[in-house]
C-alpha cells in the first residue's frame, strides 16, 4: 500500500485547490445534513406532542383537527365509556377542544395564523407534558388565555401580561405552558367555550379522551368506530401529532435530499477536477511508483483512498456547519394545519454519520476516474513526464 | 573485469536477439535491433551513445519496465516474457533497484519515508523497515537529513537519497539512466563514488547509461550503442 499520509501531504501541499474542492464537497453535505436535520426538527415538535394514554377523537375522515367536527351529544356520550380515567374530582376526563385558526399582529404590518385551542375542564390534567411555567390556568367562563412558550414574544402583545385581541375581543394573558418541545408550545389555549362563541362555532373540533392505561386505547379505538351512534374516529394521541408531522416533514426531506442530490453531481465533477489535476501533476511521481513495484491497483487505490479523504474533509466541514444550525429556530406555517409551528435543526448520531459517508462517497466517486487514469498510465511515459 | 571465481556463475543479464520497434501511427520505428548481451553477476558496465540511440530503452527492457518486440531478456536467471504485468511489478519490486536522471523523489515525503516506499513492498516489520533505511541513508552519508524534503535538498543529495532508495531492498541488479546527468562536477564525482562502494564492497550488479566518460570509466565495460545497434 501507498502510505496515505503521502495522500494527505500531496492534498496539502496543493491546498488552494484542495480548500476549495472541500468547501464546495462541504456545502452540498451541510444542505443535506441541514436539511434532515430540520425535517427531524419539524418531526419532534409536531410528533412529540401526544400521551400514551390519550385518544384523539375527530369526524370519520378528518386530516385534522381544524377541519373536523364533534358534536357536544356525542362528547356527552363519550364520558359513559368504562375505560374513561376519571379526574381528580371524580369527572370524567373526556374534553372537548375547538381549534380555530386565530391572526396576530407580528409587529409592522405582518400577521401570523396561530392555533388558538379552546380547551374544557380536562385539557390541562388529560396532558402530563403540558406544565405551566408561569402565571396560571384560564379561568373557564372567561376569555383568559395561556400561551404555549414558543409563542411569548412572537407577537407585540404575546407576553405574561399582556392582552392579545383577535375575533374583536380582548383576550388577556394569564399563563405560559411548556409542553417538552411539542407542538402545544406553538398554541395559544383558552375556555372553548368563550373561543366558540367569539367564532360563532356551536360544538368541539375533537375530544380528548383519556383512558385509564395505555392498553385500554386499542379496544377503546376500536369501540369508538364501531359505535352506531357517531361517525366518528379515535386515534392514539401520538400517532394523531406524528400524522401532523409527517408531511411537512417528509416534503422537506424530499426536497432537501433533491436538491442535495443536484448539487452533490456538481461537488462530486469538482473533486474529480481536482484530482485529474492531481494527478497530472505527478505523473512522474506515480511513474516511479509504478516502477519500483507498486501495482496498478495500489496506485488505483491511493487516488481513490486520496478523493475520499476530500470528501472526508468535505464530510466534517459540512456536518460541523449543519451542527452550527441547532442555535437557529424557525416559526414557519405548517400547512397541514395552517398554522405556525416553532422548530429548530434537531441533529442524531444518524444524520451526522450519514453526513460524513455523504461527504466520503461523492469524494469516491470523483476520484474514480482519475483514478483509472492513473492506474492505466504507462510506466515509461509517466516516468517521461 | 574478472568473472569472479566460478566461471559457471550465471550472468546477471542475458539479452539474446532482442529488438524493440515503437509504432508511431503507422510508421514502424525500430530503435533496438538484434541486441546479444551478457552481463555478469557483480559486474559494474556502462552504455554510452548518442542521443536517441535506444540506450534507455535497453535499460527498460533489463529492468522490466517494458518488453522486447522479438528476442529474449533474462535476468537472474529469469525470462521476463514469462512473467505477466503483476507478476513483473513484483519481480521489480523485488530484484530491480531504479536510478533516474531526475532522481524522482516524491517531495512532500522526507528522505526517510522516501527511501522506505519500496520497503513496503516487502513483509518486513516497521521497525525492521526503519532499520534498513537507517542503514542505505547512513551509506550514502545522508544520516543528518534523514527528516529533510526533496525540496530542500541539493541535486547532488537528491540523488544519493534516490540510490539509498535503489539499494533498501538490497536488490540483485541496480539501474541508472543518467544518474549524473543533472549534477554538477562535484556531486556527480560523489554519486560515483558511491557506484563504486556499491560495486566493489556490496558486489551489486550495477548497469549504467550516461553521456559523461567521466562516468563511464568508473564502469568495468563501456558498451556503445549506435542506432539502436550495440557496437
Ligand atoms: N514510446 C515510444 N514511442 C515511440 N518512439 C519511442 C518511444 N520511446 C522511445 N522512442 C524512440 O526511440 C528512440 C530511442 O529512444 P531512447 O530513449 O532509448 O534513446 P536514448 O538513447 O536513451 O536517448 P537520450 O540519450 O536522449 O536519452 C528515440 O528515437 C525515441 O524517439
Ligand atoms: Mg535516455
Amino acid at each position: 500500500m501507498v502510505p496515505l499520509f503521502y495522500n494527505a501531504r500531496s492534498l496539502w501541499a496543493r491546498r488552494l485547490s484542495t480548500g476549495l474542492t472541500v468547501v464546495g464537497l462541504g456545502l452540498v453535505v451541510f444542505v443535506f445534513s441541514a436539511v434532515l436535520m430540520l425535517a427531524n426538527g419539524i418531526e419532534s415538535a409536531l410528533a412529540s406532542g401526544g400521551d400514551a394514554s390519550n385518544a384523539v377523537i375527530l369526524r370519520k375522515g378528518a386530516t385534522g383537527e381544524l377541519v373536523s367536527g364533534v358534536e357536544r351529544d356525542a362528547v356527552r356520550i363519550l364520558t359513559t365509556d368504562p375505560a374513561v380515567a376519571s379526574g381528580p374530582d371524580g369527572a370524567p376526563l373526556v374534553s372537548g377542544e375547538l381549534v380555530v385558526l386565530v391572526t396576530l399582529p407580528r409587529g409592522g404590518t405582518q400577521e401570523m395564523n396561530t392555533t388558538a385551542r379552546g380547551i374544557s375542564a380536562g385539557s390541562f390534567t388529560a396532558r402530563p407534558e403540558v406544565r405551566l411555567v408561569s402565571g396560571r390556568k384560564p379561568r373557564s367562563g372567561t376569555n383568559e388565555v395561556a400561551l404555549g412558550s414558543a409563542l411569548v414574544g412572537s407577537s407585540p402583545d404575546a407576553t405574561l401580561g399582556g392582552e392579545l385581541h383577535f375575533a374583536q375581543q380582548r383576550w388577556p394573558v394569564v399563563g405560559v405552558f411548556e409542553a417538552r418541545g411539542g407542538a402545544f408550545e406553538s398554541e395559544l389555549w383558552a375556555d372553548a367555550t368563550r373561543l366558540g362563541a367569539a367564532f360563532g362555532r356551536d360544538g368541539f373540533s375533537s375530544a380528548l379522551v383519556r383512558l385509564r392505561s395505555p392498553v385500554a386505547v386499542a379496544d377503546f379505538v376500536k369501540r369508538v368506530e364501531a359505535d352506531p351512534r357517531f361517525t366518528l374516529e379515535a386515534k392514539p394521541e401520538p400517532e394523531y401529532w406524528a400524522d401532523q408531522a409527517s408531511g411537512l416533514a417528509t416534503f422537506i426531506r424530499v426536497l432537501g435530499l433533491f436538491v442535495s442530490f443536484v448539487f452533490s453531481v456538481g461537488a462530486v465533477l469538482g473533486a474529480m477536477i481536482t484530482m485529474y489535476a492531481q494527478v497530472a501533476t505527478r505523473i512522474a511521481e506515480l511513474g516511479m511508483l509504478r516502477a519500483v513495484g507498486f501495482r496498478r491497483r495500489s496506485v488505483l487505490a491511493s487516488v481513490v483512498a486520496e478523493s475520499a479523504m476530500l470528501g472526508a474533509a468535505g464530510g466534517v466541514l459540512g456536518a460541523l456547519g449543519a451542527l452550527a444550525t441547532r442555535w437557529i429556530h424557525i416559526r414557519t406555517l405548517n400547512f397541514q394545519t395552517f398554522a405556525e409551528v416553532s422548530f429548530g435543526f434537531t441533529p442524531t448520531p444518524g444524520i451526522v454519520v450519514g453526513a460524513l459517508l455523504f461527504g466520503t462517497l461523492m469524494g469516491l466517486l470523483g476520484g474514480l476516474l482519475p483514478a483509472l487514469r492513473a492506474a492505466r498510465l504507462s510506466i515509461l511515459d509517466a516516468l517521461r513526464a | 573485469m574478472s568473472l569472479e571465481a566460478v566461471p559457471a556463475a550465471l550472468p546477471m543479464v542475458r539479452l539474446e536477439g532482442v529488438s524493440k520497434t515503437y509504432r508511431r501511427g503507422t510508421v514502424a520505428v525500430p530503435v533496438l535491433e538484434a541486441v546479444d548481451l551478457s552481463i555478469a553477476t557483480g559486474a559494474f558496465e556502462a552504455f554510452m551513445g548518442p542521443s536517441g540511440s535506444g540506450k534507455s530503452t535497453l535499460l527498460n527492457l533489463i529492468s522490466g519496465l517494458d518488453r522486447p518486440s522479438t528476442g529474449i531478456v533474462e535476468v537472474a536467471g529469469r525470462n521476463l516474457a514469462e512473467l505477466d504485468d503483476r507478476e513483473l511489478s513484483d519481480w521489480r519490486a523485488a530484484h530491480v533497484g531504479f536510478i533516474f536522471q531526475l532522481y524522482n523523489l516524491i517531495p512532500v515525503l522526507t528522505a526517510a519515508e522516501n527511501v522506505e516506499l519500496p520497503l513496503l513492498l516487502t513483509p518486513l516489520s516497521r521497525a525492521e523497515r526503519r532499520r534498513h533505511v537507517a542503514a542505505a541513508l547512513d551509506l550514502v552519508g545522508l544520516s543528518h537529513r534523514v527528516s529533510h524534503r526533496p525540496p530542500q535538498m541539493s541535486g547532488g543529495e537528491q540523488q544519493r537519497v534516490a540510490i539509498a532508495r535503489a539499494i533498501v531492498t538490497d536488490p540483485d541488479l541496480i539501474i541508472a539512466d543518467e544518474p549524473t546527468g543533472d549534477l554538477d562536477r562535484k556531486a556527480a564525482e560523489a554519486v560515483l563514488d558511491l557506484f563504486g562502494v556499491l560495486h566493489q564492497e556490496l558486489h551489486k550488479t550495477l548497469v549504467m547509461v550516461t553521456h559523461d566518460p567521466h562516468a563511464a570509466e568508473r564502469a568495468g565495460r563501456v558498451h556503445h550503442l549506435e542506432k539502436g545497434v550495440l557496437q
